[in-house]
């Protein structure tokens, strides 16, 4: 069992001042094997915050990051799935679950997690995931309004990943789940 | 020589500590046979040890230490002899035939406590006697080790209310005498001890006589302990007395440290009611007694004790506390004009924690404080003496601890003031523990004249301050301080938009004094509280007969626009480009079709002029692209404008990938979801023509530099774009068209100048599964896509 947090677009100090405390008493170090981050962070601070909860971390960039040496995409395997992860703006139309799915294909993953709409979102694709893990901070978006502060838990285990959402709706935090199953094990 | 001097001691120490013993024990000899004759010789010979003057004070209680457990049993036989018949009188008589005065006096105190037991005569004759007969003994150290055993046997024997020594001719006052007269006593013979002995050992002289300092002390305690002791008793003879010995003594150690002893051991209700005479000796003591030390533990002791309970502030009311203690502080500093501003500081921070803790409710007294103490400051010019500068902070940070509120902190007038005798970096740190605490204490703060004040206060993070150098500032802090700044912007919030846009416009002014350095660390944070109060307003109508003045989100426009022009001019084009292009999908919300153009002219400016940077202007089309396609305000005109634009610098981009993917993403601009008037299958065919002949020209290119082809990738994902509007129906893009794009790029796959590429393989290995994923969808889907072959 793997637990993997992705998170992203929490604009600090842009739009919003801080992660939620309710998160942060949630997020301690030593329970998270990786950390996935879409990008927008924007400012080291956080990105070492996000290491002191778990050393194995990945981002790619968000286009407000002050860090310009993030990667557009990454991919990684965690047990049997391969992830993806990309901020999303460069995805036109944003949001737009067939274009994602494309950059699914392209980059040939399981699991692709982008952001940038600040809204959460978890479609089951084509025999794949496509995760939008929303905003930790609920910061201001252009394109989503009244944005709730979100993340995801993704817990893989074997053939299976659970995503556990966390949105933190008028002060307490709610959670979601949803279950999927890798079908077949696509030759990769 | 000192070790000598040392090893002498041990010596001498060793020599009476044996004498001792040895009389010691033939002195329990004589007990055991009840020879009283015999017994008090050699407890005389015994106690002759003590007479030595070659021990330090150290050695010398080793040695008093041993002799008082002697005595202890020495009082016991007496007390058997009495209860067999002889006389306490004729004891008391006997003891006094012993020929050296210190032995006998110790005798006599051993007796005479025995004779109190005994009731034969009233307690306060026996002790009045005894502290009289003590002062045969004027040499200080062996002086005040016998007053110290006077003391202490006679502890358990004073007449206090309650006790069994209490009589018609004795009182609680005896006692009271009896004890303020030994402590006097006491007192004098341990300031006497600083001439004893040649001057160049004074230093070493002084620390030992502090380690005496419990002997006198003791003397307090036991009146603290003394039943009869009440407040009026307090008040009418302990205090004053104790205080005429203390301020007359003119002794710096004495003075200092009976002063805290008296605060330590008597009651904080105590110190309350009789706060004038306390506070009355301090200006007479001497001017190198460190009385701000005292008079801040008289405080903090205060401050305790109204923390203590609720119930106790009425005492402090009463006896206006706050008002005796601010005079008398004033009169030390005025009466001590050297003290450095380290005391001067310390003495008001002691004063406003009292005031905050017992009148938290007032907050002219805090700010009363604070005006003194930037009186006392004034004329002095920058403090820069560190220690003081610390005490600064902390006198400045006492008012955030207790409140927890810098809205409440804002209204000490004189808060300010304080800031303006510490330097530019001081000013910093207490700017950052003032924006911490609001961000700890989640504060809101949401007036405008609060911002006013706040960044005012905060000055030193919001701009240079003259004389400050900035050159010095590490990177790194630097960045944390003006994110802290950043965070602090988000803070400000009122859900009244007249007044949320005063605190912006308020904000705005201040941060553009910033400086190039900072803007685009404050510039975001207030466009984003902009854009958050755009949209509060935006479901509004705008009232056509409201007034001028009212908030209204074209003024808010105006605003943005001239602040993120000064990011771009700082020169931070690529965040003001940003900027520009959020505040324009904001304006497309409101339905603001001028402003909404005028922002995005403004951000092809910066694009065209600014963003050189190839990979730069990568980001910068996505953006472009990506918002052009929300955006639903154009009349076809100004659409036709700006995506023509965006498909032209589409082209222009340095590497040919780039282009590509840049132009066939400008399909979509030509192709909206949700807008069936916005559905141009024609120019959408059209750009991806345009990707698809680019792409081909990559390939040419790739083989001409390098002899084989770039990978296959772009066509694949153009192929995407195609299945992605055959979908929504574009009847531009037909079954030929993509069976045509699937050969194409099945020949560029096996040709052999191809780059093998495994990712471009699984991409179209995942493509063509889509479509065989989607022919089993059945349905219209499934019918679509059923005569293509894969």
């Amino acid at each position: 069992m793997v637990l993997v947090l992705a998170l992203g677009d929490l604009h600090i100090p842009h739009r919003a001042p801080d992660l939620p405390e309710k998160f942060k008493s949630m997020l301690v170090p030593g329970k998270i094997q990786h950390i996935i981050c879409t990008g927008n962070l924007c400012i080291k601070e956080v990105h070492d915050y996000l290491k002191t909860i778990c050393p194995d971390l990945h981002i790619t960039r968000g286009e407000y990051d002050e860090e310009t040496r993030y990667p557009e995409t990454k991919t990684l395997t965690i047990g049997q799935f391969k992830l993806g992860l990309c901020h999303g703006h460069q995805v036109i139309p944003w949001g737009d679950l067939d274009s994602l799915a494309m950059m699914q294909r392209q980059l040939d993953v399981d699991i692709l997690v982008t952001g940038h709409t600040h809204q959460f979102t978890a479609y089951k694709h084509e025999g794949g995931v496509v995760i939008n893990p929303g905003s930790g901070t609920g910061a201001y978006s252009s394109i989503t309004y009244d944005v709730n502060p979100s993340f995801v838990l993704m817990d893989i285990d074997g053939l299976r990943v659970v995503v556990y959402v966390y949105e933190l709706i008028d002060g307490e935090v709610k959670v979601d789940k949803i279950d999927f199953k890798k079908t077949t094990t696509t030759a990769h | 020589m000192i070790s000598d001097g040392v090893e002498d001691e041990e010596k001498w120490l060793a020599a009476g500590i044996a004498g001792l013993q040895q009389n010691a024990f033939y002195m329990h000899r004589s007990l055991d046979s009840n020879n009283l004759k015999d017994a008090l010789k050699y407890s005389a010979q015994m106690l002759s040890e003590l007479r030595t003057s070659k021990l330090s004070p150290h050695k010398y209680y080793d040695l008093y230490m041993r002799a008082f457990d002697e005595l202890r049993k020495l009082e016991i036989f007496f007390m058997e002899e009495t209860k067999r018949g002889c006389s306490i009188i004729d004891l008391y008589e006997l003891v006094q035939h012993a020929g050296n005065i210190l032995p006998r006096l110790y005798l006599l105190c051993t007796v005479g406590s025995v004779y109190i037991k005994s009731k034969e005569a009233p307690a306060k004759d026996i002790l009045k006697d005894l502290v009289e007969m003590c002062r045969g003994i004027q040499h200080p150290l062996r002086g005040l080790f016998l007053r110290s055993y006077l003391s202490q046997v006679s502890r358990d024997k004073l007449p206090d209310i309650g006790s069994e020594y209490e009589g018609d001719a004795d009182t609680v006052n005896d006692a009271v005498e009896f004890v303020l007269q030994n402590f006097t006593e006491m007192n004098k013979l341990w300031v006497r001890m600083q001439h004893q002995g040649p001057a160049r050992d004074k230093e070493k002289r002084e620390k030992e006589r502090s380690e005496l300092r419990d002997l006198v002390g003791k003397n307090l305690h036991i009146l603290s302990q003394v039943e009869g002791v009440d407040l009026d008793m307090y008040k009418d003879i302990v205090l004053p007395r104790v205080l005429e010995q203390v301020v007359n003594c003119k002794d710096e150690i004495a003075q200092f440290y009976l002063m805290e002893c008296i605060i330590q051991v008597f009651p904080d209700e105590y110190h309350l009611q009789t706060l004038d005479v306390l506070l009355g000796a301090c200006p007479q003591l001497q001017p190198s007694v460190d009385i701000k030390t005292v008079l801040s533990q008289l405080m903090e002791r205060l401050s305790n004790y109204a923390a203590s309970s609720a119930e106790v502030l009425p005492e402090f009311l009463q006896v206006e506390a706050f008002s005796k203690l601010s005079k008398a502080i004033g009169k030390v500093i005025e009466a001590q004009v050297d003290m450095p501003t380290v005391g001067v500081v310390t003495l008001y921070s002691a004063l406003l924690t009292f005031t905050l803790h017992v009148h938290p409710d007032r907050l002219d007294y805090a700010d009363l404080v604070l005006g003194a103490c930037v009186k006392k400051l004034s004329g002095k010019g920058k403090i820069e003496d560190n220690k003081a500068t610390k005490q600064i902070v902390a006198l400045l940070s006492a008012p955030l601890e207790k409140y927890n509120d810098i809205v409440t902190t804002l209204k000490l007038s004189n808060y300010s003031h304080v800031m303006e005798y510490l330097d530019g970096e001081t000013i910093k740190v207490m700017a950052m523990v003032i924006v911490q605490s609001i961000t700890k204490n989640k504060t809101q703060i949401s007036t405008a004249d609060n911002v006013e004040a706040l960044f005012e206060l905060i000055r030193g993070l919001i701009k240079d301050l003259d004389g400050s150098l900035t050159d010095e500032v590490d990177e790194d802090d630097f960045k944390e301080e003006q994110s802290s700044v950043a965070r602090l912007i988000q803070m400000l919030y009122n859900d009244d938009p007249d007044e949320m846009f005063k605190i912006i416009c308020t904000v705005k002014k201040h941060i553009l004094t910033g400086g190039i350095k900072r803007l685009p660390f404050t510039v975001p944070a207030l466009v984003f509280s902009s854009l958050k109060l755009v949209r509060q307003l935006q479901g509004q109508e705008e009232n056509p007969f409201g007034d001028e003045t009212a908030t209204t989100p074209k003024k808010i426009f105006q605003l943005l626009t001239q602040t993120i022009e000064i990011l771009s001019s700082v020169p931070a084009p690529e965040l003001a480009f940003r900027l520009y292009l959020q505040c324009a999908e904001a304006a497309n919300d409101c339905d603001l079709e001028p402003v909404a153009y005028e922002l995005f002219t403004q951000a092809y400016i910066l694009y065209e002029e600014e963003i050189s940077d190839s990979k730069a202007q990568v980001t910068a089309l996505h953006l472009i692209i990506g918002t052009l396609q929300k955006m639903h305000v154009f009349g076809v005109e100004n659409r036709d404008t700006l995506t023509h634009k965006a498909t032209g610098y589409s082209a222009k981009l340095l590497k040919k990938p780039d282009q590509c993917r840049a132009v066939y993403a400008c399909s979509h601009l030509f192709w909206l979801d949700d807008h069936d008037n916005m559905k141009d299958g024609e120019r959408v065919m059209l750009c991806l023509k345009r990707a698809l002949r680019i792409a081909n020209a990559a390939q040419q290119m790739s083989n001409a530099t390098r002899g084989s082809t770039g990978p296959v990738s772009l066509f694949i994902e153009i192929l995407n774009k195609y299945l992605y509007f055959f979908e929504k129906g574009n009847p531009q893009i037909t079954v030929a068209t993509i069976q045509g794009l699937i050969e194409l790029i099945t020949t560029e796959m096996q040709s052999d100048t191809t780059t093998p590429d495994s990712s471009a393989d699984a991409f179209f290995a995942s493509t063509l599964r889509y479509i065989e994923f989607q022919k089993q969808k059945g349905g219209a889907v499934g019918e679509k896509y059923e005569p293509i072959k894969v």
